[in-house]
């Protein structure tokens, strides 16, 4: 049996992410039984590109389960700024560590590293590409708030195009029953073609408007995204397009009582702050469930390189 | 020049005029110690002229290329003076180091000694997709 890797959500099967958010369901409810799940074993966070949230995610989930950590948190901090490429970088760090999480600006760089080590690694966000511990962190919290994924329709506001958030929850999403996706994005900023092919094939009903008042309405899920300014070759561009889309507390009051509002974090301007206190906000919680299941990810995929 | 200047062997026949070298690279042709001959401009009832390339031995190469490079290449193999078969070329599922990814935020844009590696997603419109990235590239017809 070959390693197993976590570079783009398919990599698991449907099955598969069912028995992570078990597990971090479980972890969650019984933390105690998890404190020695990886002692003696340490994760690498190599992270090419600033990071709050997934980096220390990523850190703290592994000293909760009982393990270690080693890592840098800038390309510059790394041999990267003497010029050493990323198959050889891990190579190097596979000597020293169980697990990698990697974060990397370019696309494709999560699989440059897989296919250069033996270690499993996992892709914490690979330029605009895929970002799936993310997409893990957002079926975790839609299960946990509606009790199912299945019959939901969620609505994509902002970036759609450079966000890789967005990409993989489609990419996920695409597995379960009866989902209906709106996309909310200003012309620039569309989502990429070969997405809404992958949604055509799969059956997905989807529709695209460039109105957040319009689609709001209806929706179950309001999945939230930042413009990113480190996406854009030419900063005039990412000037006019970061306040297209503001989320306020007039625009909430159109959506349903029992909608709720993602969010990736970090946040710029696109949700208001005074949105924060909207119960219907689950941004914040999110951060929590994300080092939820990454605890649960990284205690499967050192179980699974045991069972090797 | 025709197919009779090989008697065991392959022949690369009906490439577009012009495209013999860039066939004789990807195919490694300068790897083997037999003859092979590059034909350039020779007539074609069919398609005015054409180039053809004739390797005289029967060996095992990597054709799946080909399809991608030109399809209405046809590779002859023949024994013995005759011709025992005749393969007519479809666009390969996968294509290594045949080209390159145009997206500049792609990792291969920048790391080193990481083939270029692209897998086939609508063989009616021939495109292809970056492996590492996803960017879409359409093969020209």
């Amino acid at each position: 049996m070959a390693k197993r890797d976590l570079i783009n959500i398919t990599d698991l099967t449907q099955e598969e992410v069912g028995e992570i958010l078990d597990l971090a369901d479980d972890m969650v409810a019984h933390p105690e039984k998890y404190y020695e799940e990886c002692a003696h074993k340490k994760i690498a966070t190599l992270f090419y590109e600033p990071s709050t949230r997934t980096r220390l995610s990523f850190e703290s989930a592994m000293l909760e389960l009982g393990g270690n950590v080693i890592g840098f948190a800038s390309a510059n901090s790394s041999s990267a700024s003497k010029g050493e490429s990323v198959s050889d970088t891990v190579k190097v760090i596979e000597c020293y560590a169980d697990i990698i999480a990697m974060r990397h600006p370019k696309e494709g760089a999560a699989l440059v590293a897989s296919n250069a080590c033996s270690v499993p690694v996992i892709n914490a966000g690979d330029g605009g590409h895929f970002h799936p511990t993310q997409t893990l962190t957002d079926l975790f919290t839609i299960r946990k708030e509606f009790g199912r994924i299945d019959n939901i329709r969620i609505g994509f506001c902002g970036d759609l195009k450079f966000g890789r958030t967005v990409h993989s929850l489609i990419e996920a999403l695409l597995r379960f029953e009866g989902v209906e996706i709106v996309l909310i994005s200003p012309d620039e900023l569309k989502l990429p073609k070969y997405n809404k092919e992958s949604m055509t094939e799969a059956g997905i009903k989807w529709t695209e408007t460039t109105s957040l008042e319009d689609a709001i309405p209806d929706l179950d899920v309001l999945y939230m995204t930042r413009v990113q300014q480190e996406r854009f070759f030419n900063e005039e561009d990412y000037i006019r397009l970061r306040d297209t889309y503001v989320l306020d507390r007039a625009k909430m009051k159109l959506a349903k009582e029992k909608m709720i509002v993602m969010h990736p974090l970090p946040r710029i301007n696109e949700i208001s702050v005074d949105v924060d206190r909207d119960p219907r906000a689950v941004y914040f919680k999110q951060v929590r469930n994300g080092k939820d299941v990454r605890k649960a990810l990284i205690a499967t995929l050192l179980r699974w390189k045991e069972e090797m | 020049m025709n197919i009779d200047g090989v008697s065991t062997g392959i022949v690369l026949d009906h490439i577009q005029a012009g495209k013999s070298l860039l066939i004789y690279q990807l195919l490694e042709l300068e790897n083997l110690d037999c003859s092979v001959a590059v034909i350039q401009n020779a007539r074609s009832g069919k398609y005015g002229k054409k180039d053809i390339i004739k390797i005289d031995q029967l060996i095992d190469l990597d054709f799946d290329v080909l399809g991608y490079v030109d399809p209405n290449i046809t590779v002859n193999i023949v024994k013995d003076g005759k011709m025992v078969d005749k393969k007519h070329m479809a666009l390969p599922e996968r294509l290594t180091n045949v080209i390159q990814c145009k997206n500049p935020r792609c990792i291969t844009s920048i790391e080193r000694g990481v083939p270029q590696r692209f897998r086939l997603v609508d063989p009616e419109r021939r495109v292809y997709r970056c492996e590492y990235c996803d960017t879409e590239h359409v093969a020209k017809r």
